[in-house]
Parts: structure tokens; sequence; C-alpha cells
């Protein structure tokens, strides 16, 4: 009993050391909140095109397809960071857009130079519809499912990790 | 004496006047109405700004921090109560962005983790001082060795002579 005893403080430490390590080893970024909307219909929400397009962004634009909510904004570096990654994803899925507390002036010369991906986008000058989405930061990326819902949130500029072991997968699952 | 006291007073002065924490509500934000801008206050303390996440919305220049204090006056000027305005943040952003967290199974550990181990630290405790005062009480004093005996009778007579 007292040698069973001697081994439990070694015993609480390898216990507190795993549950630290383990979130350090998987690479799991504490500062990634989950969402709450997975699975809910995307919230109501109907923006205005950017200055000189004619499209803008409503909820009623989303589902009927598999398709990629990208938030943005011309002042957010990863955002410049996944812009590729982005623009390689909009090859096999429909990306449209909410520009995020954004100069709507700033951002269409952002695209021009960085290239449009984006099959519609709406101005979120507020960043109101942002709130609505729970979004804390941009980049984030959504994917919705072909009845509207929200399926999977990413917070974060996208890697080529996510790209290829998260967002291709369930694209292909959903799409099913 | 009394100077003493006069520090004393000037350090329960200086105690007493160390910064407040500053809110980062700007004049414009303010409603005009002193009630309602209390109640906003009172629930802004108590989200968490999502972009500093140690910080309440109250406490953040982050702009989404102000975009948060602006809807939650919205959402009182438009007639919610305090329960209906956090629950409508709480429903975007998730249980993460109350500070005062909601007591339920995944948050035991957050509630419990503390206490559990002052309880279980303290019954170690005291098992081990039981264990320790039982042990000693049954051994009694230990008999002094020959070195120690003669010490013992050396310092004993000493005194005598």
């Amino acid at each position: 009993m007292t040698r069973f005893l001697a081994f439990l403080p070694l015993g609480v430490f390898a216990a507190v050391a795993l549950w630290v390590a383990i979130p350090l080893i998987t690479g799991h970024d504490p500062r990634d909140l989950p969402s709450e909307l997975i699975d809910q219909p995307a919230p109501v929400f109907d923006l205005p095109p950017l200055p000189g397009r004619d499209d803008g962004l409503a909820n009623t634009d989303l589902g009927g397809e598999v398709m990629l909510v990208n938030f943005f904004a011309s002042w957010c570096v990863p955002c410049l960071a996944e812009h590729p990654i982005i623009s390689r994803l909009s090859q096999t899925v429909p990306v449209v857009a909410i520009n995020y507390r954004d100069q709507p002036e700033d951002a269409l010369p952002w695209l021009a130079r960085n290239g449009d991906p984006y099959t519609r986008i709406g101005a979120d000058t507020d960043g109101r519809v942002g709130i609505d989405w729970g979004v804390y930061g941009v980049p984030e990326t959504f994917v919705i499912d072909r009845a509207g819902r929200i399926r999977y949130r990413h917070p974060g500029p996208l890697t080529p990790e996510v790209l290829n072991e998260t967002l291709l997968p369930l694209i292909e699952e959903l799409r099913g | 004496m009394i100077r003493p006291l006069a520090a004393f007073l000037l350090l329960v002065l200086a105690a007493l006047s160390a910064p407040l924490p500053a809110a980062a509500v700007q004049p414009d934000e303010r409603l005009d109405d002193a009630a309602m801008e209390a109640r906003a206050r009172e629930i802004s303390a108590d989200l968490r700004c999502l972009v500093c996440q140690n910080q309440s919305i109250d406490d953040s220049n982050a702009p989404l921090a102000r975009d948060l204090r602006l809807l939650v006056r919205e959402r009182l000027l438009a007639g919610d109560s305090d329960e209906q305005v956090v629950e409508f943040v709480r429903s975007r952003y998730g249980d993460y962005v109350l500070l005062d967290p909601p007591l339920k199974l995944s948050t035991l550990v957050l509630w419990f983790g503390g206490p559990a181990v002052l309880v279980v630290a303290g019954a170690a405790l005291w098992l081990w001082l039981g264990r320790r005062n039982v042990a000693a009480a049954a051994a009694g004093p230990a008999p002094l060795d020959a070195a120690e005996q003669r010490r013992l009778d050396d310092l004993l007579g000493g005194e005598d002579g």
C-alpha cells in the first residue's frame, strides 16, 4: 500500500503531462473555438454587393449544392496567405465570400491584384453579419451542404493540410 | 508614534487610489438612459472578448468587442431582458463567450476540479499526519546509546561539582 502511494505523485504528474502534451503534439490551437452553428441553417442575412458589382450575398443564395463561405478582408494578412488555396478550391467547389469589416473601395483593388475566385461577394461593412455567424477574426471558412446548413467551420487561414485532410474529404462526403 | 501612523495611512490611501481597470467603452457608445447603460456595462463585463480571450468586451479595445458592446446596447434598447441579451450572444459564440460559465457536463472539471484536488490533498495530509503520530506514540523516545549516556552523565556530574 505504502509502496503504491509512493508512486502516486508520479502517476498524477504523468496524467497532467499527457493532458497538456496531447494538444501540443497534435497541433491543436486552443484559440480555435468550436462553432455554435454546426448543422444549423445559415443565419438569415442579405448583404449588398461591393460598389460597381451587382451580386451581393444573401442566405437564400446558399445551398442547392455544396459550397464554401469565406470571410475575408483586404486588411487581413492571413487572408492573403490563404488566397492561393481558396483560388485552387474554387476550381472544384463554388466559393462565395463575405467581405468583413472592410472599406469596399479597398476590397476591389485587392481582388484585382490577387485574383477573384468568388462566385458572389457580400459586403459586411459593419461586421454585423459576421457576428451572426459567430466570426471572431478573419479569415474564417464555412462548408455549406446542399440543404444550406453549416457543416464545418475553419477559423484562421486554410493550409494545404486542412485542405487535403479535412475540406476535400468532407466536400466529397457531402456530395456523396 | 505619529510617523508610522502617517506612513500607514498614506499606504492605505495609495492602495485605495490604485488605478481601477479602465473600461474601453467610448463616449459615443454610451446610452442616454443611465439605468440601461448600467445594465449594458454589467452584461458586457461577463462577456468574453473572443479576440483577446482573457478580457471582457467591457475592457477590450478590439473592434469586435466594440461591435458586441454596441450590439448589447441595441438589444437592450429593443426591449430585451438581460438574459435574452446574453442568450443572443451565446447562441452565436457558444458558452466560451460567457466569463461565468454554466454548470453542465462539459464544465464539471472546471467547476469541481480545484475543490476536488483540495479535498484529496487534505485527506491525504490528514491520513499521513495521523499515521505519523500513531507511529511516534507507539515507538516512544528512542533509548540513549552508550556515548549519549556518557555525555549526559558528564553534563549532570559537572553541574554537581
